[in-house]
């Protein structure tokens, strides 16, 4: 039996500068993007969801655990944040870190149930806890049912950088990004992304080897939530509402199609999906329920023969690890 | 103490939906070792099947409880053949990705031609009313809906675990290897179990047509409420399965009936409790 | 920066030369529909919507006296997200003037934020929320057809007078089904009549059996459904297989449109009561343009009161840009001069625009007929009350909207 991501290469110094290397090209790529009239809200769109698939990998590509209700972290610190911008009127950093807080409680609480089941049953259970928050919020008074959180006021980060302004929004988001995906890779790498990896590969290796698996996956569900909730609360700034759509089961599996897309347990591959995902939303837009259709017909065909996604494919055909 | 007889009665009816679905949900995890995340696209094909029969072809609801099952489950195991298949040796949660994706396309397209308010769906002649127990009034359909759901529910377990298909089944579960040495094909037994599963889905599906409206999305949240119950009950056994759907429905009839806020919601919070009480639910072995 | 600066440049001409002389040359217009043209309300708005905005633009005959109109349309999914990803780069980058439809409450108060920040127009004919005109109100967004305090109003009032003053409701348990309810209760108790009971049910409910066991053992008279879409139509086909209106009941729809009523089927719809502000078959005038409408749809289907509400609030923009003699692409000085015009047209009748962005014209509660009676498809309704255009609305005196003076 293969497992998700069979052949993420361990990380040897080699594998730590080609990462770099791509890293700095993509910083550099995404900081030009107001200089070549590339609208930016949608690049902004586009690296929220970026980070949020890159919190989901580290989950998934790296623990083998794939949640079926990451939208939970991402609507959830959407809607912390924007109700502690709008109705407290805290400023801007304080709002990220309220709904980072939340999704750091949330992912604590359903990662000490869905972690007791592996497999199938935990993404089941993910998905069924996704959607008790998702009847949750709308009930709840403070999310304001279908209506959603509207009209949030963006402010001025620090006192200083006044986020109305595109270009400045711009670049808080991509360093937030930035910061966000440094973090994830800096968890990859470390001794702890490597028994991650092994228990991966082999659980029953792992615990003989004396390591106690389930606080390993535990610790990893934690960040990958926070993480998740981090994206969500940045996004809160771009879209300036926070709605149900967040927490719905289809964004849950839009984040599961952007990972596979660029390609499961690489680095970058979250990032690749991402941007493809949402360019395809934004450009078929006016398709509307066929969207839907080639969604699915992406999963269908991504599962049957292209399971490496994009940069796994371009990894496995350099051999480098991406 | 006359309403709360009726909400039991009421929340049979729900139960036999969960039954029907998460009993097919069961065979096809036992054969397949696959969730089939396309289960709620394909009991709404069922309702649309039996629509299309009625409305194009004239053939009535009895030939469509029938027929529906039969065409779906065609259906079901050209997905099969054509896809499921190549996933043997991989990852379980390939088979839940590849099962999603189906789920998208199937109510994708069902959407694009036939909109998302839904067509209307007449209960059969020979139904219609209702009769009065005294407690309640009991609509004719809904009493049918319980009593075929349980029949068909026995009749599947009585199909697995007391005839000689059965036990080759289950023994094909436990060890392909073994039951392919005694000249058995077992590609084509995860075939025709694969249709089983499916074909249970569509079944639901034709009885649910009358009740609510033929709905492409009509299977889309019922399927995540079917996973919790799953999850709940495990999926070890069939008999399980059918027992669990029954209760949950019941149980969320008087939670409707109690506090109608929790209602939609009483599901999800008792399978966190049974994950935190017995990780592996209720009648559950250990995955 | 060069456009910046050419702005600036423009915008000091205009300054000094009096903006009507200044902006007497741009005569172009551009019109972005932006609608469900695949989810739940696409028969309400949808393509209809787009079709409704076309006819408009060939009735004003603006095009023969030298404007330039564009129409463009797209399909926000009814998700608030890419309601207002469109709607900036519409006015980014395809610098739309005006935003036509836009049904869906969450979207339509998320573009309505947009709106207003970039000094553009939402002629909203779409969206239920009465917070558009309300606590939300803006001086960008003119709310054209309906909203959820109007319809609890009319039809609230209208039944009680009817002799229905016990009332039970089925309410849709979130923010939108507690706003309805709380609306029509305080007109019920207005009007003379009492709520004897009330069951909250769960968005998106396949199953209503047991709220309808304990509406129909409450005995009220009425059973009034606080809930829309799918909810709503499930529960008056549960109703009916319930029994609940042939046992005397009646079932009061707060959100319901002729597209629900033409999807159930009159045998299942039968003896509905609800308030719609337009109705294809009300007068000369509506029989006209629906004609004409249906004529070009691709079903055949009769104009919604959303589409009806598209053709005569863009009609209503045209004659205000005609009368300022050029289009000044500033979205808060159209709005004020479309409020100080009166409106007229064949579709609503005369009325008037609200210094808070709400249209008025009157209201109409209808009853939807027997099969038997009906004479032919889309023969749905008998008209049985009618609420005057002043007394239809939220009164001003209750209004928060901060554009109020009082």
């Amino acid at each position: 039996m293969t497992t998700l991501t069979d052949d993420t290469l361990p990380a040897t110094p080699r594998a730590m500068r080609d990462e770099m290397i791509v890293f700095v090209v993509m910083a550099l790529l995404l900081a030009s993007v107001p200089f070549t009239g590339v609208y930016p809200f949608f690049v902004m769109q586009a690296l929220c969801f970026a980070l949020l698939a890159c919190a989901f990998n580290l989950l998934v590509g790296y623990g083998g655990l794939l949640s079926f209700g990451h939208a939970m972290f991402l609507g959830t610190a959407g809607y912390c944040s924007a109700h502690a911008l709008k109705v407290w009127a805290l400023p801007p950093e304080l709002g990220i870190l309220v709904g980072v807080a939340a999704a750091f409680v949330l992912s604590i609480v359903t990662g000490y149930i869905s972690i007791r089941r592996q497999g199938i049953y935990f993404s089941m259970i993910t998905l069924a806890l996704s959607q008790l928050l998702y009847f949750i919020y709308l009930q709840a008074p403070f999310t304001h049912g279908e209506d959603g959180i509207q009209g949030i006021p963006q402010g001025r980060m620090f006192g200083v950088l006044d986020l109305s302004k595109p270009t400045v929004l711009y670049y808080v988001v991509l360093v937030g990004f930035l910061a966000g995906f440094l973090l994830i890779v800096r968890i990859i790498n470390s001794p702890f992304g490597e028994v991650l990896k092994s228990i991966r590969e082999n659980e029953q290796r792992a615990i003989s080897l004396g390591y106690r698996t389930d606080q390993y996956k535990f610790l990893a569900f934690v960040l990958s939530g926070t993480l998740a909730g981090f994206a969500g609360a940045l996004k809160v700034f771009v879209a300036q509402n926070a709605s149900l759509t967040d927490v719905h089961w289809t964004m849950s599996g839009e984040v599961v199609l952007m990972t596979l897309v660029g390609g499961l347990g690489t680095i970058f591959g979250p990032v690749v999906g991402a941007f493809v995902i949402i360019a395809m939303q934004q450009y078929l837009a006016g398709f509307g329920q066929w969207v839907t259709v080639i969604q699915g017909a992406i999963f269908v065909v991504c599962v049957l023969t292209f399971r490496r996604g994009v940069i796994g494919e371009i990894a496995h055909y350099f051999r480098r690890s991406l | 103490m006359q309403a709360l007889y009726a909400q039991l009665l009421v929340g049979l009816i729900n139960g036999s939906f969960y039954a029907l679905l998460s009993l097919g949900l069961a065979v096809i995890f036992g054969m397949l070792n696959i969730i089939n995340f396309a289960h709620g696209a394909l009991y709404m094909m069922g309702a649309f099947v039996a629509y299309f029969l009625l409305n194009l072809g004239g053939i009535n609801y009895w030939w469509a409880l029938l027929l529906a099952p039969i065409i779906v489950g065609i259906f079901g195991m050209i997905l099969e053949r054509t896809m499921l298949q190549w996933l043997t040796g991989l990852d379980h949660l390939y088979g839940l990705l590849l099962t999603f994706g189906i789920a998208l396309i199937v109510q994708g397209v069902f959407q694009n031609y036939f909109g998302s308010s839904g067509l209307p769906y007449a209960i059969p002649d020979q139904l219609r009313g209702g009769m009065n127990l005294g407690f309640m009034f009991l609509p004719v359909y809904r009493g049918w809906v319980v009593v075929f759901s349980l029949a068909v529910c026995l009749a599947t377990w009585f199909l697995i675990e007391k005839t000689q298909l059965g036990a080759y089944l289950r023994a094909a579960t436990e060890n392909p290897t073994l039951v392919r040495a005694f000249g058995i094909n077992v590609p084509r037994m995860i075939t025709l179990t694969y249709g089983l599963g499916v074909g249970l889905a569509a079944l639901a599906g034709v009885l649910s047509a009358p009740i609510n409206q033929v709905r492409p999305l009509m299977g889309a949240d019922l399927i995540i409420v079917v996973f919790a119950v799953v999850v709940i009950g495990g999926m070890g056994s069939i008999m399980g399965s059918i027992i669990t759907g029954f209760a949950l429905g019941v149980i969320e009839g008087l939670t409707k009936y109690f506090y109608p806020e929790a209602s939609n919601t009483v599901v999800f919070v008792l399978m966190v409790l049974v994950l935190l009480v017995k990780p592996t639910g209720l009648t559950g072995r250990a995955a | 920066m060069r456009r910046i600066i050419s702005t600036m440049l423009l915008g000091t001409a205009i300054a000094l030369a009096g903006a009507s002389v200044a902006m007497a040359q741009d005569k172009t217009i551009k019109i972005g529909v932006l609608t469900d043209n695949s989810g739940l309300y696409a028969d309400l708005g949808g393509p209809g919507s787009t079709l409704a905005a076309q006819m408009a633009i060939e009735d004003a005959g603006l095009t023969a006296k030298g404007w330039k109109i564009d129409l463009i349309s797209a399909d926000h999914q009814n998700k608030p997200d890419i309601g207002t990803a469109i709607a900036r780069q519409w006015i980014d980058v395809e610098k739309v003037d005006v935003f036509m439809d836009v049904l869906n409450s969450g979207v339509a108060l998320a573009v309505n934020n947009v709106v207003k920040e970039k000094n553009s127009i939402l002629i909203d004919t779409g969206a239920a929320t009465s917070d558009l005109t309300n606590a939300q109100c803006s001086p960008n967004t003119i709310h054209w057809v309906y909203d959820t305090y109007m319809l609890a109003n009319s039809t609230g009032q209208a039944l009680v007078k009817a002799g229905g003053d016990t009332w039970y409701f089925l309410t849709a348990d979130y923010a939108f089904g507690h706003a309805l309810e709380r609306d029509t209760t305080a007109v019920v108790l207005k009007s003379g009549g009492k709520v004897i009971g009330t069951v909250k049910h769960p968005l998106n409910t396949a199953d209503f059996s047991s709220f309808l066991l304990q509406a129909q053992a409450s005995k009220a008279k009425i059973v009034g459904m606080a809930n829309a879409g799918g909810d709503t139509t499930n529960t008056i086909k549960q109703a009916a297989e319930f029994g609940i209106v042939s046992g005397g009941q009646k079932l009061a729809g707060l959100l319901l449109f002729i597209t629900d009523v033409h999807a159930l089927g009159l045998k299942v719809a039968q003896g509905l009561n609800f308030t719609e502000t337009f109705y294809w078959d009300l007068n000369d005038g509506t029989r006209a343009f629906s004609k004409r409408f249906s004529e070009r749809m691709k079903n055949k289907a009769m104009p919604s009161m959303v589409q009806a509400g598209v053709y005569s609030g863009l009609l209503h923009y045209f004659k205000a840009l005609e009368a300022m003699g050029g289009n000044p692409h500033d979205g808060a000085k159209v709005v004020a001069k479309m409020k100080e015009m009166p409106t007229d047209d064949q579709l609503f009748g005369k009325g008037t625009i609200r210094a808070d962005g709400r249209k008025l014209h009157p209201a109409y509660l209808f009853e939807v007929k027997k099969p038997e009676e009906s004479k032919g498809p889309w023969d749905y309704y008998k008209l049985i009350g009618t609420t005057a255009a002043d007394q239809a609305f939220r009164p001003l005196s209750e209004s928060v909207c901060p554009l109020v003076k009082k």
